[in-house]
Parts: C-alpha cells; sequence; structure tokens
C-alpha cells in the first residue's frame, strides 16, 4: 500500500454513523452472498432441504395415504398432504437457522461483523433471506415430487404461488424465533433438542397429516389455534379449491405476530450479546 | 500489483477528529462477570500513532480491555474514548475507525481468502470494483494471492492470522486492536506479524496491542501498560520500564564445564563499563551477565576471546513476563487460572524464546 492511497479519498460516511437504507441493503447482499458462498463450499448443508421433502411425501403417502383416502387411493391424499407437507417444510427449514446462528457465534467472525460499521440487524436478515431461498429450493423440490405423484391444482398457478409465498411469509416468521432459540441457548445440539420438542406436538396435532374431525374435542380446539394448520388449510384450499379468506388472514397475523415480538427480541439479543 | 494512487476509498486516518492527541483514552474502566472483576478500574492512553503494549498475563483483562473498547462489550463503569468517539454513546461512529485482529481467526473459514476481503469491502462501502480491487492489493501485501481462492479452512495458522490482518487493514483503520497477534504462532510467523504490525506503525496506525511476551512488547510497543487481575500495575516508556528490569541477560556456554567459574570471574574482575554481576549457573552450565547495551555483548565476547576461553554457545534473554512483574510488583505474575500465591507457575506463564546471537 502507497502514501498514497492513504491519503484517498473518504466515501463520505454519514457523520452521526447512521447506516442508509442503501448502505444497509448493500450490507445485506454482502452477508447473504456470503451465506450462498458457505452453502456452496460445504453442498452438505443442502441435503435437509433436497431430501426431507422426498422422503417425507413417499413416507407419508404410503405409509398414512391408504389409510386416510382409501387402499389404492393415495394418489388422492397427495392432494392433502402436499399443502401441508409446505407448512411443516417450512418449519424444518427454519429450525436450521437455529443451530447456524449458534455455531455462527462461536466463530470469531461475528466479532468482526459486530465491530463494523454495518447495522447489526443486517447479519441475521442475510441469514433470512437465504434461508427462504432453501425453503423455496425445499418447497419446489416437494412440489415436483408431488406432481410425479399425482398432484393436480384444481384452481390456477397463481392459487398455487400464494399458497407458496404464503408458506414462505410464514416460514420466514418461524425463523425468527430458531435465531432467537440460538442466540439463548449455548450449545447448537441443545437448539436442536428444545426445537424438536416445540415442533413434534405443533407438527403432529395439526391438520398437516390428517383432518382434525376424527381427533379428540380438546385436540381438535387445539389444531384450530395451531397456525401450522391454519397454514396448511390456507394451502390446500388455495390448491385444491375452498373457502381461504379465514385460514390465510389467520396465518399472516401469526406471521405477523410472531415477527413482531421475536425479531426485535432477536435483535437486541444479538446486540448485546458477548 | 501496482494501484493507482486516490483509488481505494474508505474511512482514512485523517478520519481521527483530533489530531496529535491520544487516539485511545481510557478512564476507570470497569467490567464484572458475575462476581469476577475482569476490569477493575483501568486508565491508559494511547498517543496518536504510536504502539500501546497491554502487558498481562492469561485472566489479567486484556482482551475484556479491548471488547468493550470495540463495542464489544459494554463496560459498567467508567469512560472510554476511542479516535475522539464515546464508546458508550458513539459506537457507530467508532466502529469505522476502528480494526480489531483477535486471538482466534475472525475470518469466515469456509470463505476463501479474496471471498472474505471482497465481503468486508463491501461491508465498509466500497464499491464492487473497488471492493475486488483492495482485496486483491491486500491478498498481496500479506503475501496470501496464491492462496486467495482456497477456503481459509485450509490455511496454516500464520496465513489465517495474515488474512485476519489483512481484513482489519481493508477499512484502513486508525485505530488497531491487536489481541495476543501472535500467541500460538511459531517463530517464522511470529516475525512475519510483527513486521506487518511495524509496517502498519509505519503508515500512520495507532495499535493497541495485548500481549503476554515482553519480547513482543519490546519488538513492537513504544510504550507499556502492565496489568494484572484488570488493573494497570505499571506504566510507561520500554526503555523506562526495561531500566527498572535490568536490561537483557548474556548467556555464555563455556566449551568445558569446568571453566564457568573461571570465566565468570574473568568477565567480573575485567572491569568493562556499566557491567557487573556476572554469576555461574552450574546447573545449566552458564555464565550469566546482564547487560544493557549492545556494546556491553561485543566487549564481554571480545574479552572472553582474548583470555582464550572457549565457547560453546552464546544467547541473550529479555526479561520474561515474570520477571518483569516481579521488578515492578516484587510479586510474582498472576493468572486467572491459579491463585496468585500459586508455585510452579511457569507452564502457566509463558517466558520469552532465547533470542539468538550468533554461536
Amino acid at each position: 500500500m502507497s502514501a498514497a492511497t492513504i491519503d484517498a479519498p473518504v466515501a463520505a460516511p454519514a457523520h452521526d454513523g447512521r447506516i442508509g437504507p442503501r448502505a444497509n441493503l448493500r450490507h445485506i447482499s454482502a452477508l447473504a452472498r456470503r451465506n450462498m458462498l458457505q452453502i456452496k463450499a460445504d453442498p452438505e448443508s443442502m441435503f435437509d432441504a433436497v431430501l426431507m421433502p422426498v422422503i417425507f411425501i413417499l413416507l407419508f403417502t404410503y405409509v398414512f395415504g391408504g389409510n386416510i383416502a382409501g387402499k389404492g387411493h393415495e394418489q388422492e391424499y397427495v392432494n392433502y398432504l402436499v399443502p401441508g407437507l409446505m407448512a411443516m417444510m417450512g418449519m424444518n427449514i427454519a429450525m436450521a437457522v437455529g443451530t447456524g446462528v449458534n455455531d455462527d457465534f462461536k466463530k470469531g467472525v461475528m466479532d468482526r461483523f459486530r465491530t463494523m460499521p454495518i447495522a447489526r440487524s443486517s447479519v441475521l436478515i442475510a441469514k433470512i433471506v437465504v434461508e427462504a431461498g432453501r425453503m423455496l429450493v425445499a418447497t419446489s423440490i416437494l412440489l415436483a415430487m408431488g406432481f410425479a405423484l399425482g398432484l393436480t391444482v384444481h384452481t390456477s398457478v397463481l392459487h398455487l404461488l400464494a399458497a407458496v409465498a404464503l408458506a414462505m411469509a410464514f416460514g420466514a416468521s418461524l425463523m425468527w424465533i430458531f435465531i432467537l432459540l440460538g442466540l439463548t441457548m449455548k450449545t447448537a445440539q441443545a437448539v436442536q433438542g428444545v426445537a424438536m420438542l416445540v415442533l413434534m406436538p405443533l407438527q403432529f396435532g395439526s391438520s398437516i397429516f390428517a383432518p382434525t374431525t376424527k381427533m379428540p374435542g380438546w385436540l381438535e380446539g387445539f389444531t384450530k389455534y395451531n397456525p401450522l394448520s391454519n397454514l396448511a388449510d390456507a394451502a390446500r384450499n388455495l390448491i385444491n379449491g375452498g373457502p381461504v379468506a379465514h385460514s390465510v388472514w389467520m396465518t399472516l397475523a401469526w406471521a405477523a405476530a410472531i415477527t413482531l415480538v421475536t425479531a426485535p427480541l432477536a435483535v437486541s439479543k444479538f446486540r448485546r450479546k458477548t | 500489483m501496482s494501484v493507482p494512487p486516490g483509488t481505494v476509498v474508505g474511512m482514512t486516518r485523517n478520519d481521527i477528529p483530533r489530531r496529535g492527541g491520544n487516539a485511545v483514552e481510557v478512564r476507570g474502566l470497569v467490567k464484572h462477570f458475575g462476581a469476577t472483576k475482569a476490569l477493575d478500574g483501568v486508565d491508559l492512553d494511547v498517543r496518536e500513532g504510536t504502539v500501546l503494549g497491554v502487558l498481562g498475563p492469561n485472566g489479567a483483562g486484556k482482551t475484556t480491555l479491548v471488547r468493550c473498547l470495540s463495542t464489544l462489550l459494554r463496560p459498567d463503569a467508567g469512560s472510554a474514548r476511542v479516535a475522539g468517539y464515546d464508546v458508550l454513546t458513539q459506537p457507530r461512529q467508532l466502529r469505522r475507525v476502528i480494526g480489531l485482529t483477535g486471538q482466534y481467526a475472525s475470518v469466515d473459514e469456509k470463505l476463501s481468502g479474496v471471498e472474505n476481503l471482497y465481503m468486508i469491502g463491501r461491508l465498509l462501502d466500497l464499491s464492487r470494483k473497488d471492493a475486488r480491487r483492495r482485496a486483491e492489493e491486500m491478498l498481496e501485501r500479506f503475501s496470501l494471492t496464491e492462496a486467495a481462492k482456497r477456503p481459509a479452512m485450509q490455511y496454516s495458522g500464520g496465513m489465517r492470522r495474515r488474512l485476519d490482518l489483512a481484513a482489519s487493514m481493508i477499512g484502513q483503520p486508525s485505530v488497531l486492536y491487536l489481541d495476543e497477534p501472535t500467541t500460538g504462532l511459531d517463530p517464522r510467523t511470529r516475525n512475519e506479524v510483527w513486521t506487518e504490525v511495524q509496517r502498519m506503525v509505519a503508515e500512520g496506525a495507532t495499535v493497541l496491542l495485548t500481549t503476554q511476551y515482553m519480547e513482543e512488547a519490546e519488538q513492537l510497543a513504544d510504550e507499556l501498560t502492565v496489568v494484572d487481575r484488570g488493573r494497570v500495575i505499571a506504566g510507561g516508556r520500554i526503555d523506562e520500564l526495561k531500566a527498572k528490569v535490568g536490561g537483557r541477560t548474556l548467556q555464555i556456554r563455556p566449551a568445558d564445564r569446568a571453566e564457568l567459574a573461571r570465566m565468570a570471574e574473568a568477565v567480573e574482575l575485567a572491569g568493562l563499563a556499566g557491567l557487573a554481576g556476572a554469576t555461574a549457573d552450574e546447573a545449566e552450565g552458564v555464565v550469566n551477565v546482564p547487560i544493557v547495551s549492545d556494546e556491553q555483548l561485543t566487549a564481554v565476547v571480545g574479552l572472553l576471546g582474548e583470555r582464550g576461553f572457549a565457547i560453546s554457545g552464546i544467547s541473550t534473554h529479555l526479561p520474561s513476563l515474570d520477571e518483569v512483574f516481579l521488578a515492578v510488583t516484587g510479586k510474582k505474575a498472576s493468572t486467572g487460572a491459579e491463585p496468585a500465591d500459586a508455585t510452579g507457575s511457569d507452564d502457566t506463564i509463558r517466558t520469552d524464546a532465547p533470542e539468538e546471537v550468533a554461536a
């Protein structure tokens, strides 16, 4: 470096140190690029997004399908299952964010980010952007598998896309919960353990896999307020036709509420983390 | 690679609001972790353009100090200003002018060297083109061009540390924190890091360096602050402190061990200027001569040659951290892991590697 470069012009920083929206966007994209390069360097980290939809759809279609829709009618179950799995997929991918954030913190690179003139939230938002991408990959594979097994869209492509978008929006809100968990728990294993405890009842106590009408009353009541049921029902009715207003609004309300509560908590936790 | 002048943008040292004063001012800084007082009222100044060495054993509070000064930790009490910005009230401005290289590599290990540096350039608001160019410039400067495309995970310890330094330098910080930059490095790599630090200082950076090695402090620092258990226990210019501690020790190993006593006596009685206290260390088989200058070293070796002594080895030793502590406080250095009165603390406190002289 020559002396001349030291006296180089300054990129007019805002002097109160505030980060403008354009700079913020640039930081988020630079950090998102980092997360993508990490995936490129470690392709195995995509296994869950790629294999989970394949395994789940095959497993549930052939294990439950005959029982629920009647032997030989598994194909009909696919139309019930795929929208449900869209909800489940979002949740499972979101879970990986928590362990990822937890892992990240053990490395010194987080210290570097936190001593740089960037909004601290940008590190977390970049993570969410890239995880949403992973979610999209998983959902695409799920739909491709669904079509191969006989999924038919009774409405329109736009409805299908709306269902995907809804699942993504809800999934993104879940990520804040898991980021918060990842920042709070000591180890990635602990994050996974707690996440599983929460996820199992939420996933199975919902309309993801089977209609809730044959469940005992108290459980049916629970499923009505389970956001995963709302999302599954919304996606189902968007794809198969049916009333969507209530379930869509419920899902969006859940997503908004979860984000509004957990995102500020996660960012503040991130800021204070030592 | 040559870069046309005036092409690199980013913060420069010209941004220090106040010139000629202290780049870092710390007053009464306190940080507790539960019942542990990691910092117990630390005061220190780093003059602009100089290197302050913060010397202390493990657990003395060195890293906590650096983390407070780089906005990673919020001090419980006291104040600190860096480049004129208050650590507590102006963290965002402060982050624009500092660089931090910790004891552990703070680069993304899955990313290659060039990807890491490009990312940091972008985070510092360089354009794509400038970020790319600056990354290449830094890789070149830190001799990492050949490894530029390899993931940092595959780098050796020294390469990682260099990449870390390069990452800290992308933004041309006016104040650089180096937290034990050579801990765990082999001597050759350590020298490489030293050379780089000296270069940064020559270019005008202000450096706060924490270390456990007296030798490192002597190589790099203008002034020294000795810390122990979260408190500053001594401070001043290196030569002042060294005068207190007593300079180096010259160790001469006679080819024939039987000559030890005679050799020590010869040095002692020769009446060389400023030289006194030569002793024979029977256990080690060496004669120890305290010296304060290179001239004395030459004189002693010359004298022994004239008197016909056969010498099989010569080395000089800087005072160890232990000896410094002993000199400034009259007690042994304590470590975070052990009580101060623990015996046999030699393995928890690193002493300086002998500095080889021609033999």
